[in-house]
């Protein structure tokens, strides 16, 4: 065990090759630098030959630097002592406090049995009508917030994470601004988070393939504790950021691309991590949320298009707000039935005119008569607009709901809205 | 047995270095030391083979020894299938949950056949019977089935009933028959055997043209892209435009005897909705669970991706063995593009010739040939027997315009394709009515079908103008046309999945509607004005949703019908002589 090799055959990229002895594929090895220690992944066996990716990367590193193999795949330490604490990529701590060596747990590990898998079934409170009335946060969720950089999305991020009412928070930062993570830093301090917080931060400025451990050891970490009963949220930002060094390192190993250069299996590498979100049936649970920043703008761009085709929706967060179109949570519908009897009638209700409302918009920007109707709607998108999706309110569901029926008596009559007359009759304000 | 050592590990492709014989696709384990580790021979090259493995290949190391089976990736076939969830390989996953819990283990393969059940076995063949492969032997009760016991279907030739077991209670292992060929070689019958997953089952006398139609119970389908019994249909689609929502509806609701469910490298919460649901949920035909006619074959997305491929034909394969019982199956399998995905993977790794978005150039023969595994097949005893195949295709971008869904396009039978401006404005199922088609004859008069159709031409035609021009600058004659063809859609093409009622429509109430809808459509009445119109179909369009929602056998749907008929005639009207004739074509 532990043979050192001190002759290094070709630097391509951030990948290395040895010849070796016995090594196994996914094995773990350290290379030793002028600028130090790095840790290096096998990636590929190829008769004597071992590929190895370099974390810290490819650069300066000469053909007669030392490698030496660990004898085993990447590991984290798992303990309580994590809480609090925050490390990089590599798994080496951020924050000047000791390294964490107990207890060491292999990542990326195999997937949930389907079977043992149960119906998820409790809401997440977020406070944002948004989510909470509309497009409903269900424990063990995968959710992406689709944006584009500019919008306020590590805000919405950290904002979840500070009011969801979980007992542990992940955060697992890919190619952050150095400025973004003091910002969640400080923030889950401020809100006395973050004692109940362990990051895994890689910034912009950091080795791209510590970037691709990212998701793995903060899921690794997340589901250990999910089996001693906690709920954990996972928050991953920016999973772009993930995919495109996945892409990068694809194509310095000459790979042939799928589509504008991303690997043929983006998909597979997005599931194997999204998939962890699971609620184990008599343990705790794991949701995760994360951003996914689309180039361009464009759903349609590789990245955010294998990621709806992952999760369980997404919050699409435009012009400072998340829009009622775009978004959806595909759980919604079973937490949204025991909430309160009026929830998913006034959701649907409140979409279908607010949908009506943006119609009229256009009808006006186009020039064309508005009428008494359409008045109506005016109004109403303005109060919706105000009232829902500002992201400033802070407010508990079942206050959103009240809202709604007001906003809605304030425009229009009872049956102008769709409402199944029961409804109407208990909740229309100003009629009881 | 022939054996080989590992040289080199790429992935979950793994070269091996042999001096034996081996076979295209045969079945190799790597031996890591600690666990044996499932692969498929995909490429022989000399003494160098290369095999893609159903694991993560964490921990193989160069040297590690390999051990080939000299079988081919094979299934089990045999009672006690139904009901069951496996694996893309067919091991159970219940069974697996209970030995090692939570996570799935790699190198861990049960078999899918209790050995341990007993069967009640009853004779159907006699000593000195003449016997092919596929003809039955017995039958044994599995659930509400006649589970048909089969002479294998790798007997070639021609057999004699030696012997066989009186009825009696039998566990699968035991052989209830001997077989004798001219030769005197004598082969003995269990109640299970197994068969190669990438060879269709060949044991019929004839193949026919699929011309019964497939029953869903879902209106757009039935009434305007039908499926047929023994054909194929594809839905592709954008992410979340409804897909799998679909295809669960249809597991649920389809006249067929079996469902085959494959989820193929899809979310692994989609299928557990699907097993816990099942069970609860009675079939009104039969009065059993649904579970009780249902397979499950489930691959997810972060299961092994090598699997993902042998998943949908271990689904197909024991499709063919219920049809082969003369039973109508119906596989579902959500997403072909993701095992198109897995071939593209693979194909990486050999570094073949990449074609359109490095898809392999056999892609599309590969799609061709697993949709050929379906169709209506005359049995020996002059039974029919049928494979459905409908697949999801999940396009990148959604744009239609990609290897997968045009590879799809060029042999099914049907295309139900889901927009997402439909679904969008929840309009649910999300078929396009325009873009669909689907070459297999339904359940009403073509004449009948294409007269409502027009209507969603036109329809589509003046709501592109009015765009433009806006309502004013509109005639009435075209407003009245768009106001048809949006409450057709709003009553007919669209279904609400969730309401108990309107889920599933059978036929006969679906001809009932029909012929409602035409109606209206060919009526011509005056309307005052454009308002008027609107008001008039508003309020038809609100009656017939609360018909929708109506149990058929009841007094309020009889009301609500006539309350329809009666708001019609109130406006004296005439009608269109196309729409008379398509009517009565249905009457
Ligand atoms: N028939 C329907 N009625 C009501 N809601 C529906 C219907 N079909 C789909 N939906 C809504 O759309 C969501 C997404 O549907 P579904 O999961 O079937 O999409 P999909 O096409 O399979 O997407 P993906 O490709 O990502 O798997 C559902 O969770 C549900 O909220
Ligand atoms: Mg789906």
């Amino acid at each position: 065990m532990n043979k050192i090799y001190s002759r290094i055959e070709s630097i391509v990229g951030n990948v290395i090759a040895v010849k070796a002895q016995d090594v196994a594929y996914g094995e773990l090895a350290q290379v030793k630098t002028r600028y130090g220690m790095s840790l290096a992944e096998t990636i590929r066996l190829d008769k004597e030959m071992v590929f190895l990716q370099v974390f810290a990367g490819g650069r300066g590193i000469s053909t007669g630097d030392e490698v030496r193999f660990l004898g085993h795949p990447m590991q984290v330490s798992f303990s309580d002592n994590l809480l609090g604490r925050i490390f990089d990529g590599a798994g080496e701590p951020r924050d000047g406090g000791p390294m964490l060596s107990d207890n060491l747990i292999t990542i990326a590990g195999p997937s949930v049995n389907p079977y043992k898998r149960i119906v998820p079934r409790e809401m997440i409170r977020t406070g944002i009508p948004m989510i909470d009335v509309f497009n409903t946060l269900v424990k063990s969720q995968k959710l992406p917030i689709f944006s584009v950089s500019g919008e306020p999305y590590n805000q919405l991020l950290a904002r979840i994470a500070m009011q969801a009412e979980v007992d542990l928070i992940v955060l697992g930062g890919m190619g952050l601004k150095y400025d973004d993570y003091l910002f969640f830093r400080d923030s889950l301090e401020q809100g006395g988070a973050l004692s109940k917080t362990i990051m895994f931060v890689h910034t912009a400025a950091d080795p791209i393939v510590e970037c691709l451990m990212v998701p793995d050891i903060s899921l690794a970490v997340a589901e250990r504790f999910a089996l001693k009963g906690k709920n954990v949220l996972v928050l991953l930002t920016d999973m772009t950021n993930f995919a495109d060094a996945l892409k990068e390192i694809a194509i310095t190993q000459e790979q042939v691309p799928s589509n504008r250069g991303y690997p043929g299996d983006l998909y597979s590498q997005l599931a194997a991590r999204y998939e962890k979100a699971v609620d184990f049936s008599d343990a705790g649970s794991i949701t995760i949320l994360a951003v996914t920043t689309m180039p361009g703008d464009d759903v349609t761009h590789p990245v955010p298009d294998n990621t709806g085709y992952i999760t369980e929706g997404q919050f699409y967060l435009h012009g400072g707000h998340i829009e009622p179109f775009g978004s959806l949570s595909r759980l919604k519908q079973m937490v949204n039935g025991k909430t309160r009897e009026d929830h998913r009638s006034i959701m649907d209700a409140m979409i279908k005119l607010y949908a009506a409302y943006r119609d009229t918009l256009e009808k006006k920007s186009m020039g064309f008569q508005m009428s008494v109707w359409d008045r109506k709607l005016l109004k109403y998108g303005e109060l919706f607009e105000q009232r829902m999706m500002d992201l400033s309110v802070n407010i508990p569901l079942e206050k959103a709901l009240d809202q709604c029926w007001e906003t809605l008596a304030e425009c229009f009559e009872p049956r102008e809205t769709g409402l199944r007359s029961d409804l109407i009759q208990k909740f229309w304000v100003g009629r009881k | 047995m022939t054996e080989g050592i590992v040289t080199a590990v790429n992935g979950n492709m793994v070269s091996v270095e042999t001096d034996g014989n081996v076979t295209m696709n045969e079945v190799a384990y790597i031996e890591t030391g600690t666990r044996s580790l499932k692969s498929e021979i995909i490429r022989i090259r000399g003494n160098s083979v290369q095999v893609q493995v159903y694991e993560i290949t964490k921990g193989i190391k160069v040297g590690n020894k390999v051990r080939f089976t000299n079988e081919l990736l094979s299934v089990e076939l045999g009672p006690g299938l139904l009901g069951q969830i496996y694996d893309g390989l067919q091991n159970p996953l219940p069974e697996i949950a209970e030995k090692v819990g939570y996570f799935l283990e790699p190198g861990l393969y049960l078999k899918a056949l209790s050995r341990e059940t007993r069967w009640h076995f009853t004779p159907l063949a006699k000593v000195g019977d003449t016997l092919q492969r596929g003809m039955a032997i017995g039958w044994v009760p599995e659930l509400h089935f006649r589970h048909i016991i089969m002479v294998p279907f790798d007997l070639y030739g021609e057999w004699k009933l030696a012997d066989i077991l009186p009825e009696g209670d039998y566990t699968i292992d035991e052989n209830v028959a001997h077989v004798v060929d001219a030769k005197g070689n004598t082969k003995p019958i269990k109640m299970w055997f197994s068969w190669p997953v990438k060879r269709a089952v060949d044991c019929y006398s004839e193949r026919l043209k699929p011309s019964e139609p497939l029953v869903t119970k879902t209106r757009i389908i039935d009434t305007f892209f039908p499926v047929a019994k023994g054909g194929t249909y594809c839905i592709p689609g954008p992410f979340g435009a409804g897909k799998t929502v679909l295809q669960q509806v249809t597991s649920r609701n389809a006249e067929v005897d079996i469902v085959l469910i494959a989820a193929c490298g899809e979310r692994a919460g989609e299928v557990v909705e699907t097993l816990k649901e099942f069970p609860e949920i009675i079939d009104p035909k039969t009065g059993r669970s649904l579970m009780e006619r249902t397979v499950i074959i489930c691959n997810t997305s972060s299961m092994p991706v090598a699997a993902r491929e042998a998943s949908v034909y271990t689904a197909v394969t024991i499709a063919e063995y219920y049809r082969q019982m003369g039973l109508d199956v119906l596989l579902l399998a959500d997403s072909t593009s993701r095992w198109a995905q897995a071939m593209r993977e693979m194909s990486g790794r050999l570094e073949e010739i990449p074609g359109e978005e490095a898809f392999p150039a056999y892609l599309e023969s590969v799609i061709a040939a697993f949709y050929e595994r379906a169709g209506i097949v005359q049995l020996y005893n002059g039974q029919k027997g049928s494979v459905t195949i409908g697949g999801t295709v999940s396009p990148a971008g959604g744009n239609f315009e990609e290897p997968v869904t045009q590879a799809t396009l060029k042999v099914v039978g049907a295309f139900h394709g889901l927009s997402r401006e439909r679904s969008d404005a929840r309009k649910y199922p999300a078929i396009h009515p325009l873009d669909s088609w689907s070459k297999y004859e339904g359940i009403m008069p073509q004449r009948a079908v294409q007269y409502a159709h027009s209507f969603l031409e036109r329809g589509a035609e003046v709501g592109a103008m009015m765009k433009v021009v806006g309502e004013e600058g509109t005639s009435l004659e075209d407003y009245v046309v768009y106001l048809k063809s949006e409450f057709l859609d709003a009553v007919y093409l669209q279904q609400n999945s969730f309401d108990p009622v309107d889920a599933a429509v059978p036929p006969d109430r679906q001809k009932h509607m029909f012929s409602l809808v035409l109606k209206i459509l060919a009526s011509q009445v005056k309307y005052k004005d454009k308002e008027d119109a609107r008001e008039f179909f508003y309020d038809l369009r609100q009656t017939m949703l609360d018909l929708n929602g109506t149990p058929e056998d009841s007094e309020m749907y009889d009301s609500l019908y006539a309350k329809v008929e009666q708001a019609l005639a109130d406006r004296n009207p005439e009608f269109e002589n196309r729409g008379l004739k398509a009517i009565s074509a249905l009457e």
